[in-house]
């Protein structure tokens, strides 16, 4: 019995020992291909690799400069109830939030009720279309950037007229629907200046050209050709691209259209 | 009263009434891509249409009009005519009075609506352009001419609308004079030839028994220079489309090439070569009197008038190696004005007058290309094995040139053909032909 238990154990203990080794032989193991998936978060640890650390490290200041360069949007929203403490309006904005996730349908109704450029802040199709869209990309940056304007900027803009972003956007616009006519003599004054009027949501009211009676002077048939050029560009790009707040301060608009540039280019 | 002075003053400074200055925006940059403008097939009644059948085997020459204006702007690249399918309302309909929504809605910003009517043996044509986001008509005009004509009026059309939407003068209806070219390299036939500037309507002006090069338009009428061979000379001749007739210019005892009119159309200049040397003449064509313009011991040749006149561009060897020159038109004051690497030659002068156009030989390459007339800013539009002899739109836009193609080791696969290039240097087009074809010149607006 105990020569025959001790066969059985002997016997156990080769077919644990050996048979997974046998076993093992034949299979043919692929070559290992290491796959190091690196996430670029704050969590991740990188304890071999400290060199791609400080690259990484690197790219966050970039990224962080890069971000405060463009005037952060998240700044807007901390200063937002400071600027108009109004802590009623607040709650009720908390409260909308929780019914939309609650009930979507309900959404359109509040959307309806606020501006152009609220609703765009909220629900805006352009910005998801340019997320699929790289090339509307930079489009809706700026959209982004001009949506929210802070207190603050709008306070400075009562003295020195739009800020640099501000200006920056609505020239983008209108640099992309102004369809510069080919033909212009470059060597001319090739400047007309047009005023307008305004809705509080950037739609063109009234457009008028400063220098109308140019357009009529013999030899100034070029002239009219760019006026028209830079009105239809208008028409084109409305609503523009204006600041939410501060509409008494750019109700009336003047665009002074220049081809000389493009075209001595 | 005192209180309620006070009162007001109080009321002013409580509440103050906020003056913002008018804001000014600079827009000093915008796109130049092409301008989408859609152009609707010109109307016509049933009874226009059966007779219009009859006459021109032509089944609806409203639409063909509008195709006639659409392939220009197209070709043009300042222009992107659209789709008619997409098309909402009906021609004739749009012509009374276009839903201007409809058109936003495809994009167009300019619209074209027309309408063409057959009657006493005369054909009218009537169209208008409308600008869709200003909701306006911003042109009208009528045209009548006999029927076989209507091609033209597709060309007079799209004049207009490009002069109005543009600000400069359009170049459609125009023709191009060049040399037919057919049978293999070592035996080629060629003819001179003439065709409207998109193709059509192609003549041959001669039978292919002399060698023809270099047929140059008259700016002023239907007259046309070219070089080809008496008693195995080569010279110059001038022949009037019109009635057929052709003379040589002049009797000189060498030969003569390269010839081009004066832009009033009463001179031509051209090169007169022998022993050796080759010098620029001119000859008037009222009085034949013959004038010496260079006298230098170089090759001076391929010599163009400014549009005033007052100039002549022209290339010479003079320096040692082919390069440009400007000189005023009695031959004084002469200037180099090329100075880049390589060889230049075949220039001429824009009809705007700020340009000189040339061919550039370099590292085995050929190039078309640009330089402004003190010869700064020199800008080559187009690179190819073999290509040469531009010629200016007459608004001084585009050029047309022609190319040749490498023959294989077999001597098989040669062929020339004619291109032309905007001066964005982007727009670059096969001009098409019936045949290989060289040597092409533009002639000046056949109306104005």
């Amino acid at each position: 019995m105990i020569i025959s238990s001790g066969f059985h154990f002997l016997l156990i203990m080769i077919a644990t020992l050996s048979l997974p080794f046998l076993a093992k032989k034949p299979i043919d193991l692929p070559p290992l291909v290491s796959v190091e998936l690196i996430q670029i978060t704050d969590k991740t640890n990188i304890p071999f690799a400290p060199k791609a650390n400080k690259i990484i490290e690197k790219v966050k200041k970039e990224e962080e400069k890069l971000v405060s360069e463009q005037a952060p949007p998240k700044k807007v929203k901390k200063e937002k109830p400071e600027a108009i403490p109004l802590p009623n309006e607040n709650n009720e904005k908390v409260k909308k939030l929780e019914e939309k996730k609650q009930n979507p349908e309900k959404i359109d109704d509040e959307v309806k009720q606020v501006s152009e450029f609220e609703k765009k802040e909220i629900f805006d199709p352009n910005n998801i279309a340019a997320l699929i869209d790289k090339s509307k990309e930079q489009l809706a940056e700026t959209n982004v950037q001009t949506d929210k304007i802070t207190q603050s900027q709008d306070q400075n803009m009562d003295i020195s007229g739009l800020t640099l972003s501000e200006e920056d956007a609505l020239k983008a616009q209108i640099f992309g629907c102004w369809s510069i006519p080919l033909g212009l003599p470059y060597n001319e004054n090739l400047l007309v200046r047009i005023k307008l009027k305004l809705k509080p949501d950037g739609s063109v009211v009234k457009t008028e050209i400063l220098d109308h009676a140019r357009m009529n002077k013999p030899g100034q048939g070029f002239y009219k050709v760019l006026a028209e050029s830079a009105l239809r560009a208008i028409q084109l790009c409305q609503p523009l691209r204006v600041p939410t707040t501060g509409y008494e301060r750019w109700k009336d608009l003047q665009l002074n259209f220049d081809a000389r540039e493009m075209l001595e280019g | 009263m005192n209180y309620k002075n006070i009162l007001i003053i109080l009321i002013f400074f409580i509440f103050p009434n906020k003056s913002f200055g008018l804001i000014e925006v600079d827009i000093t940059r915008g796109n130049l891509n092409p301008l989408p403008i859609a152009i609707s097939s010109l109307s016509s009644d049933i009874s226009t249409k059966n007779e219009l059948l009859k006459l021109l085997k032509v089944q609806d020459v409203g639409l063909e009009i509008s195709k006639v204006i659409e392939n220009n702007f197209r070709q043009s690249g300042l222009f992107n005519p659209l789709n008619k399918d997409s098309f909402l309302q009906k021609p004739d309909i749009a012509h009374l009075k276009p839903r201007f929504e409809d058109w936003s809605l495809i994009k167009a910003q300019a619209l074209i609506t027309g309408k063409v009517t057959y009657s006493e043996d005369k054909l009218r044509v009537e169209f208008r352009l409308w600008d869709v986001l200003a909701a306006k008509e911003m042109m009208a005009l009528a045209f009548t001419t006999v029927p076989k004509n209507w091609r033209r009026v597709g060309h007079i059309i799209s004049d207009k609308v490009y002069e109005r939407l543009t600000g400069e003068k359009g170049y459609f209806d125009t023709r191009i004079i060049f040399v037919s070219e057919k049978g293999p390299k070592t035996q080629r036939i060629k003819k001179l030839a003439i065709m409207d500037q998109d193709g059509f309507n192609t003549k041959y002006l001669t039978l292919g028994n002399e060698l023809v090069l270099t047929p140059r338009f008259n700016p002023t009428n239907q007259m046309v220079t070219y070089l080809s061979y008496f008693r195995n000379l080569p010279r110059v001749y001038l022949l009037d489309i019109e009635t057929g007739i052709q003379e040589v210019v002049g009797d000189f005892p060498g030969m003569t090439f390269a010839p081009r009119f004066s832009p009033n159309g009463k001179k031509i200049i051209m090169s007169f070569a022998m022993d050796g040397n080759s010098d620029i003449y001119t000859m008037d064509l009222e009085n034949r009197i013959v004038e010496r313009i260079t006298n230098h011991p170089s090759i001076d040749t391929s010599p163009s008038y400014s549009p005033d006149g007052k100039f002549i561009t022209f290339n010479s060897d003079r320096s040692g190696y082919q390069q440009i020159y400007i000189m005023k038109s009695d031959g004084s004051d002469v200037k180099r004005i090329s100075f880049g690497k390589g060889l230049y030659g075949t220039p001429v002068w824009s009809p705007r007058g700020d340009l000189i156009a040339f061919t550039k030989l370099h590292k085995g390459k050929f190039y078309i290309g640009v330089m402004r007339t003190d010869g700064k800013g020199e800008r080559l539009l187009t690179e190819n094995y073999y290509q040469e002899a531009p010629s200016w739109s007459p608004n001084g836009r585009v050029l047309i040139f022609y190319r040749e193609t490498k023959t294989d080791s077999k001597g098989e696969g040669f062929s020339a053909k004619l291109w032309s290039i905007d001066l964005t240097g982007y727009n670059e087009r096969l001009v098409e032909t019936e045949t290989d074809a060289s040597d092409p010149s533009w002639s000046s607006l056949l109306s104005n």
